[in-house]
C-alpha cells in the first residue's frame, strides 16, 4: 500500500477521474476538488470520455462486463500525468484491481499497470504531492470523520484526511465509536441484503451523530449517499458533507 | 439430546434469518459486546502494528509452503503416525467420517463417546451420526456443552454457545441437568458442567478430539484448548480417535510454534493457551496413562476443490482462529445462525462452497460489503475479500474455458442480474452514450422512481443532481 512519494515531482497538470457518483449525484463535490487543484497552480484536465471505473460489475462477480467499462477508462490519460479521484473506493479499484483484472492481456495489463502507479485520491494528491499547508479561514467548525473501507484499507486515506482537517483553524474533529467499521453500503449489498445493510448504516449514523458534532465529513460518495439516505428518512437534519466541498468551504481566501 | 441436521440454506432464508435477527435489539447488543471484547482483546495482544504484520506474513509462508507440498506432507504424515502407532484413516466425504467413526466405535461395543472440541467433526455432523446409531456422543468443552444440551449448532467456532445470556444458561441448566436450581453465578454453572463431564470421562469408551496442526515430520498431532477437556479426551478412555480436515498439516514441529502464538492471540487475545497438547501415538509400554489405541480421520470434504485452484488454495490457509468473524460488521449483526453452515462469518463464505457446494451456499460470498476487515485481521494474510469476488464471479457463470466447474457452478445464475450488467457495461463504455444518458437523468431527474429496491426501505431515494459535473465544467469554460 505504501508508495515512495519522496521522488514525486510537483506536476503543472494532472487528469480529474470524477467518478460516475461524483459526476451524477455530488457534482458540486467535484467542482470543489478541481478548484482545490487549481488554487495550488495546477492545471486540471478533465476526460470528457470518462463514464465509471468499472467497480460495481467488479465486486459482483461480472469480471468481463467490468473489463469493458475499465478499457474505456484506460485510453482516457494519453500523459504521463496524474490521476486524481476524489473517492477512495474507486481510486482503489483503479490502482489496486486493474492491474489484476487486465491479467492474461499482456498489453492491457501495461497499460492498467502503467496507469495504477499514478492513481491518487484526492486527499492522498493533496497531502503527500502537493505537501499543501493551509490554515482555515472558514468559521469555527465541529465534525466527525468518516473514511470509507477501501479507502482505509486500500489507499490509507484517513491518515491523509486527518492530515488536512488538522491544519484549519477553528475544525475540531469529534472521535466517533467504530470508527473503522464499514457504514453497510458495499455497492450492490446495500440493495442484496437490505436488512443487514441498513442495521449497518443506522448503526454508522447513530456513532457518528452521538459524537455531538454539527456534521460529518468523508471523501467518499457511496458512504455519503447512504449515511445520509439514511438521515433523511428518519428526518434527521444530522448530515454528511464530501470533504473535498468542505475543505474548499473552510479555506476560501487562501493562496498558494 | 437430539442435534438437528444443517439444513439447507436458500438465499431468501438467509435474509429470512438475517433480518429476523437485526430487527432483535436483545441480540444485537449482545453481539456487539462480545465482538467488542474480543476484538479490544486481540487488539491488546498486537501492540506492534510492524511486528505483527512480520509475524503474519511468516505465518503466511509458512502455510503456504505447506500447502505447497500438500500430498507430500500428508503421506509423510500418515508414515509417521503409522511408525508411532496410530492408525490412519482416510475420508473423502462426512458420510465416510462418519462411517469410519462408528466402525471403530462398533469394534470397541462402544455406547459412549466423549468429545473435545472439534470443528470438523461439526462439519460432518458427527453427533448426529452417532446418536442415529445408538452412540451417545458427549461434548465436553463448556460452550459445546450449552449448544449441545440447548439443541442447537455453534453459533461461533471458538465460542460456540456466544449468542446465549448467562441467564439463557441458567435456565437451560435447570431444565435439561438433573438435579441443578436456576443460578446465575457463573463459577457454580461451570461447576455443574465439571461435575456432569468428570464422570463421563471416566465412563467414556472413546475420546474424540479435533487437531490444530498436524506435524508431517514427526507424526504429532497439536491440539490447543483451554479446559483441559481436551487432555481428558486424548488420555482417559482407552481409545483416541483423532478427526481433522487434510489442510492442517505443517512439515516441521518449528513451524508449529509461530503459528500457535498467532492463533491465541488472534482467536481470544491470549497469549498462549491454558493447555496445549502434544500427541504423539498412544500409550506406550511400560506407560502408566494415555489410550490404548489410537485413530486420526483425515477428512477431504470439499478441500481438494479449493485445493486445486491455485487462487481457492489460499483458503486452506486458514487456521481457525474466528477473527475474522470477529471483526466482521455483518457477523456482528447477525451472529453464526443466520448463515447455516458450520463455518459462519468471512471464512464460512469463502469455505462453505467448497464443502457444500455452491448450489446451496451461493448467497453467502454476497453476504459482505468487502470493507476488507477480515483480510486485515487474518493471521495467515487470506485474502478474503479477493475470494469472495472470485466465488461471485464462479456463483453466476459457467466454469471459465480449461477450468474444471466447482460443484453447484453458477447456481446463482439471474437473468435479471446478468442482463443488468450486461445493460450497464453497454451504457459505460459507450462516452457518448453516457454523456446523454447523464444529460437525461439530470434533466427529467424528476421522474426519478421513489422506490428503489432494498435502496429505499431504510433510505431517501437516489436522484441525480440538477445538472452533472461535466456541464458545470462546460458552463464554466464559456
Amino acid at each position: 500500500m505504501e508508495r515512495d512519494y519522496s521522488k514525486m515531482q510537483r506536476p503543472n497538470d494532472v487528469y480529474f477521474f470524477a467518478t460516475c457518483l461524483v459526476d451524477l449525484f455530488c457534482p458540486e463535490a467535484g467542482m470543489d476538488a478541481i478548484q482545490l487543484l487549481e488554487r495550488e497552480g495546477i492545471r486540471v484536465h478533465f476526460p470528457e470520455n470518462q463514464t465509471c471505473c468499472g467497480q460495481p460489475a467488479y465486486t459482483s462477480g461480472y469480471a468481463d462486463e467490468a473489463r469493458a467499462v475499465a478499457k474505456v477508462q484506460l485510453d482516457l490519460f494519453p500523459n504521463d500525468w496524474p490521476v486524481v479521484v476524489p473517492s477512495g473506493s474507486c481510486a482503489g479499484m483503479m490502482r489496486h484491481h486493474y492491474p489484476t483484472l487486465f491479467a492474461g492481456d499482456a498489453a492491457l495489463q501495461a497499460k492498467a499497470e502503467a496507469l495504477s502507479a499514478r492513481v491518487f485520491e484526492l486527499t492522498e494528491f493533496l497531502v503527500k504531492v502537493l505537501k499543501v499547508n493551509w490554515k482555515g479561514s472558514g468559521k469555527p467548525a465541529k465534525l466527525t470523520l468518516h473514511t470509507s473501507c477501501s479507502a482505509r484499507r486500500e489507499m490509507g486515506t484517513h491518515l491523509h484526511a486527518r492530515e488536512l482537517l488538522g491544519q484549519l483553524a477553528g475544525v475540531e474533529v469529534l472521535q466517533q465509536s467504530h470508527e473503522s467499521e464499514c457504514c453497510g453500503f458495499g455497492g450492490t449489498f446495500a440493495v442484496r441484503q437490505p436488512a443487514i445493510s441498513a442495521a449497518m448504516a443506522g448503526d454508522k449514523a447513530d456513532a457518528l451523530k452521538e459524537t455531538g458534532a454539527e456534521k460529518f465529513v468523508s471523501a467518499d460518495g457511496g458512504c455519503l449517499m447512504n449515511i445520509d439516505g439514511t438521515l433523511e428518512k428518519r428526518r434527521d437534519s444530522f448530515r454528511g458533507q464530501h470533504l473535498a466541498s468542505f475543505l474548499w468551504q473552510q479555506t476560501q481566501g487562501e493562496k498558494r | 439430546m437430539s442435534t438437528q441436521p444443517l439444513q439447507f440454506v436458500p438465499g431468501s432464508e438467509f435474509k429470512r434469518r438475517a433480518a429476523e435477527v437485526v430487527a432483535n435489539p436483545f441480540l444485537r447488543k449482545s453481539f456487539r459486546g462480545a465482538m467488542d471484547f474480543l476484538m479490544a482483546k486481540r487488539a491488546a495482544q498486537f501492540p506492534d502494528p510492524e511486528l505483527l504484520e512480520r509475524q503474519r506474513t511468516l505465518a503466511e509462508h509458512i502455510r503456504r509452503y505447506s500447502l505447497s507440498r500438500l500430498p507430500q506432507l500428508l503421506e509423510q504424515l500418515e508414515a509417521n503416525l503409522v511408525k508411532n502407532g496410530v492408525k490412519v484413516h482416510w475420508a473423502e466425504t462426512p458420510d465416510e467420517a462418519n462411517a469410519i467413526i462408528l466402525g471403530i466405535c462398533r469394534e470397541h461395543g462402544a455406547e459412549l463417546m466423549v468429545k473435545g472440541k472439534s470443528m470438523v467433526s461439526e462439519e460432518v455432523e458427527l453427533n448426529h451420526a452417532m446418536e442415529q446409531n445408538g452412540i451417545e456422543a458427549l461434548e465436553s468443552d463448556m460452550g459445546e456443552y450449552i449448544v449441545q444440551l440447548a439443541g442447537e449448532k455453534p453459533s461461533h467456532i471458538i465460542m460456540p454457545a456466544i449468542h446465549k445470556t448467562k441467564q439463557q444458561i441458567a435456565k437451560l441448566f435447570e431444565e435439561k441437568v438433573p438435579g441443578v436450581s436456576y443460578t446465575e453465578d457463573v463459577d457454580a454453572l461451570i461447576q455443574v458442567g465439571r461435575d456432569v463431564l468428570r464422570k463421563k470421562f471416566m465412563d467414556a469408551d472413546i475420546g474424540l478430539s479435533g487437531v490444530n496442526f498436524a506435524v508431517a515430520e514427526t507424526g504429532t498431532l497439536c491440539l490447543v484448548e483451554n479446559e483441559g477437556n481436551g487432555r481428558m479426551c486424548t488420555t482417559v478412555p482407552d481409545v483416541h480417535i483423532a478427526i481433522t480436515g487434510i489442510e492442517k498439516v505443517v512439515e516441521k514441529l518449528e513451524h508449529v510454534v509461530p503459528l500457535y502464538g498467532l492463533l491465541t492471540r488472534s482467536a481470544t487475545g491470549q497469549a498462549i493457551t491454558t493447555y496445549f497438547n502434544v500427541i504423539t501415538g498412544p500409550r506406550r509400554n511400560g506407560e502408566k496413562d494415555g489410550p490404548k489405541e489410537m485413530h486420526l480421520v483425515l477428512v477431504d470434504n470439499g478441500r481438494t476443490q479449493a485445493f486445486a485452484d491455485e487462487q481457492l488454495r489460499q483458503t486452506l490457509q486458514c487456521i481457525r482462529c474466528g477473527a475474522c468473524m470477529n471483526h466482521c460488521p455483518v457477523y456482528t449483526r447477525i451472529g453464526g445462525h443466520a448463515y447455516g453452515t458450520t463455518y459462519p462469518g468471512p471464512i464460512g463464505e469463502i469455505i462453505s462452497p467448497h464443502m457444500m457446494g455452491l448450489a446451496a451456499t451461493h448467497v453467502l460470498p454476497g453476504a459482505s460489503t468487502l470493507c476488507g476487515a477480515c483480510g486485515e485481521v487474518c493471521p495467515v494474510k487470506i485474502p478474503i475479500p479477493d475470494l469472495l469476488i472470485r466465488l461471485r464471479e464462479e456463483a453466476t457463470h459457467d466454469a471459465k474455458p480449461g477450468h474444471a466447474p466447482l460443484v453447484g457452478q453458477g447456481a446463482g445464475k439471474s437473468t435479471f442480474a446478468s442482463l443488468a450488467y450486461k445493460g450497464f457495461a453497454f451504457l459505460y463504455s459507450r462516452p457518448a452514450l453516457y454523456r446523454t444518458f447523464a444529460w437525461a437523468a439530470t434533466r427529467f431527474r424528476f421522474l426519478t422512481p421513489s422506490n428503489q429496491a432494498g435502496w429505499t426501505v431504510t433510505r431517501t431515494p437516489l436522484k441525480p443532481a440538477a445538472k452533472s459535473l461535466r456541464e458545470l465544467l462546460a458552463e464554466r469554460r464559456k
